[in-house]
């Protein structure tokens, strides 16, 4: 079983380098553990374009699909058996990255 | 065999083997939906069935063996998926019993999945209420005091939830058991406050059938866990606040304070029970939790044959404890109220104003200074506190009697 773990961020900073030190120990522990898929920071909200190509051409617009002071700042995708063992590797991934995360599963 | 004997079994099948039969099938099919549509079905097949052949030597049992034929048929009317995708949807369950102590109850799996911490505080009590509790969505409405369509939604995200988020329908790992038992009690403690002081302008100010809910199923939990020291003490708590629920409303429809009780009046047979389960958790030596020791101040309160009698020493010495534990403002409120008997209202009044800044939203803390203002002869502040606490106060019968108090000022 798979989830998605979503950073939330609200202070429009990158990670400091003790922030990143401590993401760097738990994504080894996650890949020695076997609960490694993916994981990933993403550039600010004011980077992304929305796209809609519903239509008859492609609709390109600036910014973020929606405009909140909370944005997804990053993510991991984190194999787990069940939502017990997903929220402790969250919580955990929430004290590395000083962050909140929210915690989805897969289909 | 009569109509009444037929229900009274039906209501004692239910009080005693609901919560069973629904763990049982949970655990076989995988699924809480399937088990609780199943389960109903058989109570109502139950209800013409018993009536007609009588009732069955072992209920539980034949309201088993119903509830699966129940669920296997549902299952294979909706057998259009392919085997492997049923197999997804079933609830996440392959691992080993936890040992816990002697006793491995599927009941114990049901509560714990139903009060999982990922679960909103008010889905875990409607879904408690009605998986282990086996409380209808009316009932639970009527309970709650929230619309029917706002409960069976909200029991139908959970059970959605539950599957597509794989919550593990298991009794917690030790080193989690602490914290996750914690939470259903919680569940359990708040169904009996709304209980023992109803909220509802249009409800009675006691309501019996949520506090006797709440006892019901906290004495199963202590049933299937008798080593926790924080279950006993909950349920202590509950049955020493229990016996005085009588004494609580006046015939006039006021709330009758613990002080001016007719303590005559209180269920001594209740007072027994709650007075042992304390005297257990005191002997096992096991440094208390807050439930042990809230239990344990109100043993103090219910050993008092008359008011004068109180041990107002020991009740503070409790409240020192517990604020050690639990620092919330509440609790040091809950403290002055004590010392105001053993040191005086002037002391008692300092400690609660300087609770303001936390507790100024809540009655409680303006119906103790009103009540300590009054001791101390300040009508006008006194009158000016009442008007904030009947302001706030949702209980009808602690509005009336806040009111004469007010009234009564010279």
């Amino acid at each position: 079983m798979q989830y998605l773990v979503s950073v939330i961020d609200a202070t429009a900073g990158l990670a400091t380098p003790d922030e990143m030190a401590a993401i760097d120990v738990f994504n080894d522990r996650l890949q020695a553990e076997g609960h490694w898929v993916f994981a990933g920071g993403l550039g600010a909200p004011i980077s992304a374009t929305v796209i809609d190509n519903r239509g008859e051409e492609a609709i390109f617009t600036d910014g973020p699909f929606v405009e909140s002071k909370e944005y997804l700042a990053g993510f991991w995708v984190m194999e787990a058996p069940d939502l017990d063992v997903a929220l402790k590797l969250a919580a955990e991934g929430s004290k590395a990255c000083n962050r909140k995360v929210e915690v989805r599963p897969f289909l | 065999m009569s109509v009444a004997d037929v229900r009274e079994a039906i209501t004692r099948a239910h009080d005693e083997e609901w919560a069973r039969v629904v763990a049982a099938l949970t655990r076989r099919f995988g699924d809480l939906d399937i088990a609780e549509e199943a389960v109903a079905e058989a109570f109502a097949t139950a209800v013409q069935r018993w009536a007609a052949d009588g009732v069955p030597p072992n209920p539980g049992a034949w309201l088993t063996t119903t509830a699966n034929r129940k669920a296997i048929d549902r299952i294979r009317r909706e057998n259009k998926l392919d085997d492997k995708q049923r197999e997804a949807q079933l609830l996440y369950d392959d691992d080993p019993p936890e040992p816990l102590g002697a006793i491995e109850d599927e009941r114990l799996r049901l509560i714990f999945t139903c009060c999982h911490p990922a679960l909103a505080m008010e889905t875990r009590v409607a879904l408690t209420l009605r998986m282990v509790g086996g409380l209808t969505v009316p009932e639970i409405a009527r309970a709650l005091l929230v619309q029917e369509t706002a409960v069976g939604q909200r029991i139908t995200r959970a059970k959605a939830k539950i599957k597509a988020a794989r919550i593990p329908y298991r009794v917690p790992s030790a080193e989690d058991l602490p914290a996750r038992v914690s939470g259903v009690l919680a569940v359990l403690f708040l169904v009996f406050n709304e209980g023992y002081l109803a909220t509802g302008p249009d409800t009675d100010p006691v309501r019996h059938d949520l506090t006797a809910e709440a006892i019901r199923l906290t004495r199963l939990i202590r049933a299937l866990m008798p080593q926790d020291g924080e279950v006993a003490g909950l349920l202590a708590l509950m049955l020493l606040t229990e016996a005085r629920r009588t004494a609580r409303v006046s015939a006039a429809g006021e709330l009758v304070t613990l002080v001016e009780q007719d303590r005559g009046t209180w269920d001594a047979a209740l007072i027994a029970e709650g007075h042992r389960l304390v005297r257990e958790r005191l002997a096992a030596r096991v440094a208390p939790g807050r439930y042990q020791i809230l239990a344990a101040i109100n043993a103090v309160h219910t050993s008092a044959r008359d008011v004068r009698d109180t041990d107002w020493s020991q009740i503070v010495a409790l409240y020192d404890q517990l604020v050690r534990i639990d620092p919330s403002p509440i609790v040091a409120l809950n403290r002055a109220i004590a010392v105001a008997e053993l040191d005086g209202p002037e002391v008692a009044l300092a400690a609660v104003d300087r609770l303001e800044h936390k507790l100024a939203g809540y009655h409680a803390y303006h119906v103790t200074r009103a009540d300590l203002l009054r001791r101390l002869g300040r009508s006008q502040s006194s009158r000016a506190a009442y008007d904030k606490a009947i302001e706030l106060a949702g209980n009808t019968a602690e509005t009336a009697y806040l009111t004469r108090r007010r009234d009564q000022l010279q």
